[in-house]
């Protein structure tokens, strides 16, 4: 790695002087997960790197109006393993808990792991079925962009150079919805996905018919992706499983993957459909688990 | 610009002069002269360089070493105490754990940060802990049975085969050959 400066503001009005005073080759570090190797692959050469790991207040996860709000420097493994996001969303920790291994987890950020935008990362494709939010702070003050439009491109993001995560906000679930992630590994456990698809599904209240479903895919194409005419196919519709493949259909229309060591493209998007409808599948099981726990115990009391 | 920096590693506070670019496994392996740590990839991938940092299990390789100031660093040098291996050093011996050997000081470190947040893991726990953790040699059962033994107190409870005893093995075979 090149020689560099290293700073260790302590607030965010510090990261911003710094910021201010390196202007463009200086680069935040947060787990340094992502930024190490790119510096010691050469694709980027900062001048200088201002760690957020001293900055007071960004690491840290609460509920507030129903929302998670979860701050920009905390690690993966503290969303994995906290009892709120458990609790609230067992969605999103089991997502985090797919993210590489223990020792990568460990160190890697939420706000690091997003400003990196690679499009195989597997928090994305669940925060845009979730509907979360970034919260990116300047100077000028502070913005919310929705993860949904927050990637542009490989690596790049809608943040301008002076702009920090402070924040992923998760608004809470509506009633009478569930919602899975599911990650295709078909070489080893610790991998980036081949595919991957988050989907959250709302039932109305006869839990027969979709009202709501959001569908977001990993893996297949420069950025993660909204499949938004898949869940159009949902909606208002009955829950069978012809509807299921409907929109898995409508999925795989809507990728682009490339070819890779982890399949051809022409594989990939026969597994985007695939696991689009087994993650419908999957977040409808978490209605039946609900309905049915009382049945299988009445069940087991025929028996006896 | 060099920097002032404190490492505290296995108990023990170590004032270093060095770069921000130096990374934690360089500053262990070449300025603390640890050379227990290795490296396999340098991109996080295979788990050689894991060291403890704070109670956590990271890979130095991807740590700054600026970035560990006043930390608490254990690295494999650490596990040992008063002459008397780590149970789980014991163990890896007694269950052929490692064949080279270059991944195993990772591999113990990994399954000590386990230990700590979990003395009783199943042995699913210990496999998922320890996906991060690649060796080329053992097919993995043997580091799985080493670190089972341990949670299942079984370290100590197998003999090593004595040289005599097998010179004299080695002899009884000699007659297939002359025969
Ligand atoms: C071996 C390995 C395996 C991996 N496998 C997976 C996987 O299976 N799934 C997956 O999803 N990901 C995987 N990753 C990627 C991992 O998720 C990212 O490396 C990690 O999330 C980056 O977070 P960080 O805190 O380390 O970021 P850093 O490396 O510190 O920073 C990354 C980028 O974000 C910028 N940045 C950091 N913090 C902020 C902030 N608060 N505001 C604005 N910009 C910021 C930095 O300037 C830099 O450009 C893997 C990584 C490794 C090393
Ligand atoms: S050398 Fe650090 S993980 Fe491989
Ligand atoms: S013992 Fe050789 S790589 Fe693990």
């Amino acid at each position: 790695m090149q020689p560099f400066e290293y700073r260790t503001p302590k607030n965010l009005k510090e990261v911003q002087q710094e910021l201010k005073q390196f202007g463009a080759d200086a680069k935040l570090v947060a787990g340094g997960t992502a930024l190490i190797i790119m510096m010691k692959q050469r694709l980027v050469r900062p001048t200088c790197l201002i760690s957020l790991s001293s900055v007071r207040g960004l690491a840290g996860i609460a509920e507030k109006n129903g929302a998670l709000r979860i701050g920009g420097s905390t690690t993966h493994r503290e969303v994995e393993t906290s009892s709120l996001v458990r609790r609230r969303l067992p969605l999103l920790a089991e997502t985090y808990r797919h993210v590489a291994t223990i020792r990568v987890r460990n160190m890697a950020t939420v706000g690091g792991g997003l400003a990196h935008a690679d499009p195989n990362q597997d928090p994305p494709p669940t925060l845009i079925a979730l509907g979360a939010s970034v919260k990116a702070s300047s100077a000028g003050g502070s913005r919310m962009i929705p993860v949904e439009e927050f990637f542009t491109d490989y690596y790049e993001t809608v943040l301008k150079p002076d702009e920090v995560i402070t924040e992923v906000s998760v608004p809470r679930l509506p009633p009478n919805s569930a919602g899975a992630f599911l990650k295709f590994l078909p070489r080893t456990a610790d991998d980036y996905a081949t595919v991957s698809a988050a989907a959250v599904v709302t039932l109305d209240r006869s839990k027969k018919i979709f009202s709501d479903v959001r569908i977001a895919l990993g893996s297949v194409g420069t950025t993660p992706i909204r499949a938004r005419e898949a869940e159009a196919v949902l909606r208002g519709q009955p829950v069978k499983a012809e509807a299921l493949r409907a929109a898995a259909e409508k999925a795989k229309q809507a990728v682009d993957p490339i070819s890779d060591f982890r399949g051809s493209a022409a594989y990939k998007r026969e597994m985007a459909g695939v696991f689009v409808r087994r993650a419908l599948e999957k977040a409808l099981e978490g209605f039946k688990r609900v309905k049915s726990a009382p049945s299988r115990q009445s069940k087991r009391r025929g028996r006896r | 610009m060099k920097r002032a920096v404190v490492l505290n590693v296995n108990g023990e506070s170590y004032d270093l002069d060095i770069e921000p670019n130096r990374l934690l496994l360089q500053a262990l392996r070449e300025d603390v002269g640890l050379t227990g740590t290795k490296e396999g990839c340098s991109i996080g991938v295979c788990g050689a360089c894991s060291v403890i940092v704070d109670g956590r299990l990271v890979s130095s390789c991807l740590t700054l070493a600026v970035a560990c100031q006043g930390k608490e660093i254990t690295t494999i040098e650490g596990l040992a105490s008063d002459g008397r291996l780590h149970p789980l050093q014991q163990a890896f011996i007694e269950y052929g754990g490692f064949q080279c050997g270059i991944c195993t000081p990772g591999q113990i470190m990994a399954a000590k940060a386990l230990l700590n947040e979990n003395p009783q893991p199943s042995e699913e726990q210990v496999k998922e802990w320890m996906s991060g953790n690649l060796c080329r040699c053992t097919g993995y059962y043997k580091i799985l049975e080493s670190v089972m033994a341990v949670v299942n107190n079984k370290v100590g409870t197998v003999q090593p085969v004595r040289r005599d005893e097998r010179s004299a093995k080695i002899e009884s075979l000699k007659v297939y050959k002359s025969s």
